[in-house]
């Protein structure tokens, strides 16, 4: 394997953030102006949002049951296995739920993405639409990028709800304790913050998803190669990116909603 | 076949007369000009110091071996791509530096075919052909009849529901053509429409292009490295009163048809069929024989 030049590779990744940044605002802003393309975004919507649903659910679910396991084990030793559901509900609500949804979205629509337009540019198709007059940034990216978010917000709730649900049937079911206790203590522990907290991150880790995939799409080069490599980048970066600003998101949400 | 008869035979075309209100004189403004315009990409000039103009009705062919530029000529003459430096004249409007919200509706007005016909594999034949129409909010029933009637132009009216992955590579080529045609361009622009195509395939793709040619008067580059392709385009007429490519009579060829040759970058050639096939140019002279 060839050594890359420190330098290089430090313009190279200069470079791309520039690129990045431009790209995100200008599909961002195109949602002010006309054209629109509402039908667009109703097709990436179904695609994205029904689409991710049931991964979504499955990983809600099993998640909120691993947490029950797990919590239920160590609250055991402090004789404070009452508090499960208040350990479940917060966690899944808080971070898990958007993070992990995020993550389940990105694997499966930031690569879909890329893959979907790193193959027009490689066939011409996306220059064939410009030669058409159309622009590709307001026709492909900004509906992905708007159904995207919007979409993420719903299956980050869906996610919270079956991760509640997993370790409810956890709770239940493998550990014999009482079930209206666990739900009662999920619903009397949650406060308003917790859930803007949960509700805001999705709204960012769903233009991450979409920014990144179509940015990595449209920059593809190399043919059906840099397809594959476009689509391990999308993938990758959108996922470190949700993380890494989830951290950020954290930190200043905790600032504005500081815990009890 | 027109091309070994230009390379090995005596008898040479000639161009015809030129016809009033209808040939390129002059004192024609350009529909395209390319002032010294070079480009490159993270290397040396792709294109280097580029000048040549297209005049109104005029059929410009572009030849040169693979991999000199063609393409990307092609794709600066509608703003796909810009040039490091020189100047771009479309229309009469400078689109060299011009931002792309301004070149988008520039470019409805020319029509391009790509060299695998750039097709959008998940919309139909139909709504491929309509692509520009769907965007400009034509009604159904309109866009349904223009695009039965540029699929007989292009003799593909039975693929109206198909979708581009069920077509032969012709048959994708075609409808490309279609859709190029479909808005009566004030321009079109051909990159290889017949490269990888068998040679009837070939001949009836380049009959599409003379009937437009010579029907619509549409002012048009092409770019090819056949060089068959490329005499057949100057020696053929449509006749529409057989409906079908006929040659000219006596050897002649087509005034409006003429030719420009790239090799590493420059422009070396830019004349008639007569000044091409009598060109002392070695590059000329290889790539001919």
């Amino acid at each position: 394997m060839a050594i890359i030049p420190i330098e290089r590779t430090a313009k190279e990744l200069v470079l791309t953030i520039q690129d990045y940044s431009l790209f995100a605002w200008r599909a961002f802003m195109n949602l002010f102006t006309e054209p629109r393309y509402w039908s667009e975004y109703l097709i990436q919507s179904d695609i994205i949002g029904v689409g991710s649903t049931a991964i979504v659910l499955l990983s809600g679910f099993f998640t909120g049951g691993v947490l029950a396991l797990q919590s239920a084990a160590t609250l055991s030793q402090f004789g404070a296995t009452a508090v499960t559901g208040q350990f479940v509900g917060i966690t899944m609500i808080r971070e898990l739920g958007p993070v992990l949804t995020g993550i389940m979205v990105a694997g499966r629509n930031a690569s879909s993405m890329a893959s979907e337009l790193g193959s027009m540019v490689v066939t011409e198709q996306i220059d064939a639409m410009r030669a058409l007059g159309v622009d590709p940034m307001r026709k492909l990216v900004t509906p992905r990028i708007f159904a995207c978010i919007s979409m993420l917000f719903f299956l980050t709730i869906v996610a919270d709800a079956f991760g509640i649900i997993g370790g409810g049937a956890v709770t239940v079911f493998l550990n014999h304790q009482d079930g209206t206790q666990y739900f009662s203590k999920a619903w009397e522990s949650l406060r308003y913050p917790d859930i803007i907290q949960g509700l805001v991150k999705p709204l960012f880790s769903g233009y991450i998803i979409a920014s990144v995939g179509c940015f990595y799409g449209l920059r593809t080069t190399g043919g059906t190669q840099g397809v594959g490599r476009s689509t391990i980048q999308a993938v990758v970066n959108s996922s470190v990116l949700i993380i890494l600003v989830d951290f950020l998101l954290t930190r200043v949400l905790l600032a504005f909603f500081p815990p009890l | 076949m027109t091309a070994s008869n230009a390379s090995g035979s005596p008898q040479l075309p000639q161009p015809l007369p030129l016809g009033a209100g209808q040939h390129p004189t002059a004192d024609q403004t350009p529909v395209l000009a390319f002032r010294n315009v070079s480009i490159s990409f993270d290397g040396p000039p792709v294109l280097d110091d580029i000048t040549f103009s297209v005049a109104p009705g005029e059929t410009r062919i572009l030849l040169g071996p693979a991999g000199v530029g063609k393409s990307v000529l092609l794709k600066l003459c509608n703003g796909l791509l810009h040039p490091d430096q020189g100047s771009i004249q479309l229309f009469g409007e400078e689109i060299a530096s011009m931002p792309e919200s301004k070149l988008l509706p520039l470019r409805t007005r020319i029509g391009m075919v790509f060299q695998e016909g750039a097709l959008f594999d998940s919309l139909t034949v139909r709504d491929n052909v309509a692509y520009q129409l769907i965007q400009e909010l034509v009604s159904d029933d309109e866009i349904d009849t223009r695009v039965r009637e540029a699929l007989t132009f292009v003799g593909l009216e039975e693929t109206f529901s198909s979708f581009p992955s069920s077509l032969s590579g012709g048959m994708r080529r075609r409808v490309a053509i279609a859709r190029a045609f479909i808005n009566h361009p004030a321009m079109l622009l051909y990159d290889s429409p017949t490269g990888g195509l068998d040679p009837v395939t070939s001949t009836n793709i380049i009959e599409l292009i003379v009937k437009e040619r010579d029907v619509h008067h549409t002012p048009s580059m092409l770019v090819t490295h056949r060089l068959q392709d490329a005499f057949m385009l100057c020696t053929h007429e449509f006749s529409t009163e057989f409906n079908c490519m006929i040659p000219f009579p006596n050897g002649q060829t087509d005034p409006r048809t003429t030719f420009l040759m790239l090799n590493e970058g420059r422009l070396v050639f830019d004349g008639s069929i007569h000044d091409l096939i009598h060109s002392d140019n070695p590059v000329v002279r290889e790539f001919l024989e």
